[in-house]
């Protein structure tokens, strides 16, 4: 399940990785099997945690990595909704339309995952200049996830903003209230499944990729041809 | 009424806050409300005060008065249109907004924009910086009942938003970043324009010097109010000059590369050991100084080339994950940008913007201080509401 990029491609050169693949060790150390997949790519750090073992990931990065900058945490939601639908605007078009992967299929990203919603967080060395992404899964229907709130009291209000727009339960979290919606708002806005009102009432009049360069026989499934900017 | 007494009627009040009632237990001290309006709270910010006599027990902040579901709207536009809602998160120096999303699409896609482009990205990024930063070294002053300074920062702003409109056309949201590039070069005669302004400007910040910082009631409305301990600080995620006045030796300009042309340059980073109010106050007059010589030599060692790189006439991002951080005028500013390689936009945005944080400190650094000291610390801490809500 571990991946480890050992070239990665392009821009980014190879110098910075031997202290992330370091930082990647001393965090196994410490979390043995906790620790569910990795990835150490572009001089960056991913560690995906077992949901369990969040608090303690979280605190080990603290105490022991020196990681003590609070960068930020949130969350993503991997359901697969087709947004282009919903930019190619249909009357006809069920609003939103049903996810495209279900349970034990998401997609998800770098460091893997099982579940549809995944908490990340990020966190700094302001002296050793490392960064790590910590991420965990937290489940498919009601996702839930221990709060870090008494490791880094500036988690506070990013698990209140994850709690109002993902609806993830931060076991431990002294009061979730909402920070930027009303108190009577209903759902979690960031959710794939919930509907962006403004672009199914009106078509969208920024949608440029609609027609196919010349030469082109598919709208929007090829990249388009390579064309210089000669104003440049 | 006993300390825990005092904690559970303030939490109350903190619930009842968002259901908009207008709360008042019977007890000794009272509930203030500073804002939505208040003259200084930047914007809506509305900070609900437990005070006991003048001394505050408890503060919280309220946002979400300008909350725009920027993350929201991201996925549904294309990468090219994101640059336009992100111009709006920090309105005072909004190219530098554009600049980490920009890098975090070209670092998914695998390109770099050529040399003359990251420096002309630079110094604008930059004179961004000193537009946002020059009206906080006034405005401080405005909000301590010295009225003059603002007025001297509002006119000597203006000197850097014009060069900036003569680039990109807007003095507030340039929209002037291009996946692999910039929209245009340099129009003639501006170097020679922006070394003028530039000369300006530094005369500003000595004046700003002679007017506050060595202003002795400055000084004591100032030092030692609003003390940000270092770790506390870095708990909070507090960043950019507010750490660096509490002597944390941090700065993305120098100390990550990500493909900016900070690397060329020669500046320093100033810290400051007190972590007050004060501090952070000189903290950014030192920046503004340094920002004003890193433009002097941008402008001279400007190379010469294509400002764009070759790019895909329709913008398609691979699939991947990226966070890319850049320093923003008010602090660390990340994008953290999922792309499913779909033709459309993001697939996530996660937009970790300076001012929450650094907010997000308030309710524990409000607490025990008096009233004349929350507007000073609140005016030290310098926000901008669009970077709190996005």
């Amino acid at each position: 399940m571990s991946s480890e990029a050992e070239a990665p491609g392009g821009v980014e050169a190879a110098p910075v990785d031997q202290p992330s693949q370091a930082l990647v060790d001393r965090l196994r150390g410490a979390l043995g099997d906790g620790m569910l997949a990795h990835e150490v790519t572009g001089g960056d750090v991913w560690v995906r945690v077992a949901p369990e073992r969040w608090y303690d990931a979280v605190g080990t990065a603290k105490a022991q990595l020196g990681l003590t900058y609070f960068c930020f945490l949130s969350a993503i939601d991997w359901m697969q909704v087709d947004l282009t639908a919903t930019k190619l605007w249909d009357p006809d078009a069920e609003p939103s339309e049903p996810p495209g992967d279900g349970p034990g299929h998401w997609r998800t990203g770098i460091a893997g995952g099982d579940t549809r919603f995944q908490v990340m967080c990020r966190l700094y060395d302001v002296e050793g200049h490392l960064g790590l992404t910590l991420k965990a899964d937290c489940g498919d229907e009601n996702p839930r996830l221990a709060s870090v709130v008494g490791l880094f009291r500036g988690a506070d209000w990013h698990e209140r903003e994850a709690w109002e727009m993902y609806g993830i339960e931060f076991e431990g979290h002294p009061g979730l209230r909402h920070l930027y919606l009303p108190t009577e708002f209903e759902g979690h806005p960031l959710r794939k499944d919930f509907p962006l009102l403004a672009r199914e009432v009106k078509p969208w009049p920024g949608l440029v990729n609609v027609e196919g360069l010349p030469g082109e026989p598919d709208a929007g499934a090829e990249d388009g041809a390579v064309s210089e900017d000669a104003d440049a | 009424m006993s300390i825990t007494e005092h904690a559970k009627a303030a939490y109350v009040a903190g619930q009842s806050a968002d259901a908009r009632i207008n709360f008042e237990i019977e007890a000794e001290g009272m509930t203030l409300n500073m804002g939505p309006q208040h003259p200084a709270t930047h914007g809506t910010l509305r900070i609900l005060v437990r005070l006991d006599g003048e001394q505050v027990i408890w503060a919280e902040p309220i946002c979400g008065y300008m909350h725009r579901g920027y993350e929201k709207l991201c996925e549904v536009r294309d990468y090219a249109q994101v640059t336009t809602l992100v111009n709006r998160i920090d309105w005072l120096g909004s190219f530098a907004n554009e600049v980490p999303f920009v890098l975090a699409a070209e670092r998914l896609m695998g390109i770099e924009a050529p040399p003359r482009a990251q420096w002309i990205r630079t110094l604008l990024f930059e004179m961004a910086r000193i537009a946002n930063v020059s009206l906080f070294l006034g405005e401080m002053g405005a909000q301590l009942g010295a009225l003059t300074p603002v007025f001297y920062a509002f006119r000597d702003r203006e000197y850097v938003l014009n060069m900036i409109e003569a680039v990109t056309g807007g003095r507030f949201h340039p929209n002037f970043d291009r996946i692999g590039g910039l929209k245009d070069d340099l129009p003639k005669g501006w170097i020679e324009e922006t070394k003028g302004a530039m000369a300006r400007l530094r005369e500003f910040c000595d004046e700003m010097e002679t007017l506050l910082a060595d202003n002795r009631i400055f000084q004591e409305r100032c030092r030692g109010v609003g003390v940000i301990p270092r770790e506390v600080g870095l708990e909070y995620g507090v960043s950019g000059a507010n750490i660096r006045a509490s002597g944390v030796d941090w700065d993305l300009r120098r100390d990550s590369d990500v493909g900016l042309a900070y690397k060329h340059l020669d500046w320093r980073v100033w810290t400051h050991p007190d972590g007050d109010s004060f501090a952070r106050y000189w903290v950014r007059l030192q920046e503004t100084r340094e920002a004003i010589g890193m433009v002097e030599q941008l402008v001279d060692g400007l190379p010469s080339g294509p400002i764009r790189a070759k790019t895909p006439a329709r913008i398609r991002v691979p699939a991947g994950e990226v966070w890319v951080q850049t320093e923003n005028p008010l602090g660390e500013m990340g994008y953290y940008v999922v792309s499913d390689g779909s033709p459309g936009g993001p697939f996530r945005c996660k937009i970790r913007t300076p001012s929450f944080s650094n907010v997000s400190i308030v309710p524990w650094l409000l607490q025990g201080t008096y009233v004349p000291d929350v507007i000073t610390i609140l005016a030290s801490l310098y926000f901008i509401l669009g970077d709190i809500d996005r």
